[in-house]
């Protein structure tokens, strides 16, 4: 099993973070991890994005253009990878201020309304945590308990408080995620 | 086993020399490398093992505090990126003149001049055919994961004492900036000052051990020692090239297109060899793990077994593809092809350049 993944927003929106809980939960589960971040001015105030690579085999190229799944969170991103996900794969987004929703008739799309979710949850800290619960739930690459675990292995002991809020809020995303078919 | 952490690939090699037992670090940020110093200052390595971390007033500064340490027989290492190392070139060829240990890592980016900040491989003349002044070579090791970033400060020291010489570990912003899991070593301590005295007999460690003068130079004056000492310096540089060239085939045994690269586009090369199986190409990868000393006779052999062309990936307009021309010499074809400027090639276009370049060239 290799699946390769986009996750692109804004900066700010927990984007890589989110990236690296994902490979940490990765190495959890005994597999290999890449985390590879668009670094530079683009980062700032700009958008960010994140190439994760979880895999049962040595992982060769970290940078791709082509994913299996790819995860979007703004207009801009949508506009630069929706293209880039590979026929059959998946795309997941957020349809808060997407005004040009995915087209795409070979893949499948999923909606997820994080930013809402979190905004109703009284923190939008935990907006990417509600997207990661998402993707887990269409594509459950990593096991609920390994992303525990990952957090509390790369957290300081100071944040752990934080961990069930966090559980909540991936379960929040596995809850609401729904398919949605382009016109 | 040592201990499993997902890292990025700058703060593998920071944790990696406190762990090596390296007596200081000396350096200044520049990206994508600032992370090594980041790092380092918030890992408070002096509250650990003593080891002595300092943000020098320049990069010039921070190579001749090197120089100064790894004469009082100090394990000693700096870093930076490629404008930061073209200042440190005249350091380094002082170094290597006085014959003493260091390591350094260069987190290339793109020039030439202040150039970019995304990831380049440009500075392989650089680091392999002189950099500064006079005949010297240095030991270059190429890591291609954030794992290497760690082994390579450990290996890096252990040659660099071997053959009292500067080893550079030349990696990218790919390499620096990727998080990756690394299963990190167990600690070294570090000497003590009586264990240095006991075992570097070249070190100023001071008259108050008894020992006779010890002078650490690069210069003289008569031009017949010179020669001299610059015949000890290729005769060790020789041996070198005997005894420490490091290499990875990958997907060789049965190749007929083999690509030929180091760092990032090693693994660049990598997923396009996957590619290129998928479509019935037998390819496969020369991976360099040393630039210096380069695996000449290797790539020959490889060459003679039936190879029908090379292709140099790297991200210049092409460097190494000259060293692979000589090794392999006439042999088989090769041709060159890299992004550079700080643009990242794709596994596809590496692919695409193959299929063009040689194979249907």
């Amino acid at each position: 099993m290799t699946e390769e993944i986009i996750i692109a927003g804004f900066g700010g929106q927990g984007v890589l973070s989110m990236g690296k809980i994902l490979a940490y939960s990765g190495i959890m589960q005994d597999q290999e991890v890449s985390w590879m971040p668009s670094y530079g001015p683009e980062m700032r105030g700009g958008t960010a994005n994140v190439t994760v690579i979880v895999s049962d085999e040595r992982i060769s190229s970290p940078i791709l253009t082509i994913f299996d799944t790819a995860i979007i969170l703004n207009q801009q991103s949508m506009d630069k990878f929706e293209k880039s996900v590979k026929p059959g794969g998946l795309l997941l987004y957020d349809p808060n201020g997407i005004t040009r929703h995915p087209a795409r008739k070979d893949i499948k799309i999923y909606q997820i309304e994080g930013a809402r979710l979190s905004a109703e949850m009284g923190n939008t800290k935990i907006f990417n945590m509600v997207i990661l619960g998402a993707y887990m739930q269409v594509k459950p690459i990593v096991l609920l308990e390994n992303v525990i675990r990952g957090l509390k292995k790369s957290l300081p002991e100071r944040y752990h408080k934080l961990i069930p809020l966090n559980e909540d809020a991936i379960r929040l995303g596995m809850k609401n995620v729904t398919e949605t078919v382009p016109a | 086993m040592g201990e499993l952490k997902l890292m990025k690939g700058n703060e593998a090699l920071a944790e990696a020399a406190i762990r090596a037992g390296a007596d200081a670090y000396f350096g200044y940020p520049i990206t994508p490398q600032s992370e090594v110093i980041e790092y380092l200052m918030a890992e408070k390595p002096h509250e650990r093992t003593g080891m002595v971390v300092l943000q020098a007033e320049s990069e010039v500064a921070a190579i001749n505090m090197v120089y100064g340490a790894a004469g009082a027989g100090k394990k000693v290492i700096t870093s930076s990126s490629s404008p930061g190392i073209s200042l440190k070139q005249e350091g380094i060829s002082y170094i290597a003149g006085a014959e003493l240990p260091c390591v350094y890592a260069n987190v290339v980016r793109g020039g030439p001049g202040l150039g970019t900040i995304q990831p380049s491989q440009a500075d392989y003349f650089q680091s392999t055919k002189g950099g500064g002044h006079g005949d010297y070579k240095q030991i270059v090791l190429a890591p291609a994961s954030v794992q290497e970033m760690a082994d390579f400060v450990k290996d890096g020291f252990e040659l660099a004492f071997k053959y009292r010489m500067p080893v550079l570990i030349l990696s990218d912003g790919v390499i620096g900036q990727m998080m990756e899991k690394v299963d990190l070593f167990d600690p070294i301590p570090r000497l003590t000052d009586e264990e240095i005295v006991a075992k570097y007999p070249w070190a100023t460690t001071g008259k108050k051990n008894g020992t006779e003068r010890r002078i650490i130079t690069s210069l003289d004056l008569d031009s017949l020692k010179m020669e001299e000492h610059n015949k000890h310096l290729q005769a060790k540089y020789r041996e070198v090239e005997a005894n420490e060239v490091r290499y990875e085939l990958i997907n060789c045994e049965d190749a007929e297109y083999v690509f030929v690269a180091y760092g990032s586009s090693a693994r660049i090369a990598q997923k396009a060899t996957e590619l290129a199986r998928k479509k019935g190409i037998k390819a496969g990868i020369f991976r360099l793990i040393t630039l210096f000393p380069f695996p000449t006779k290797q790539m020959q052999d490889l060459c003679k077994k039936g190879v029908k062309g090379f292709l140099a990936v790297e991200m210049s307009a092409g460097q190494m593809v000259e060293d692979v021309r000589l090794s392999v010499s006439g042999c088989a074809k090769v041709e060159h092809f890299g992004r550079f400027g700080g643009i990242v090639h794709t596994p596809e276009e590496v692919l695409r350049a193959m299929e063009q370049k040689i194979i249907g060239g």
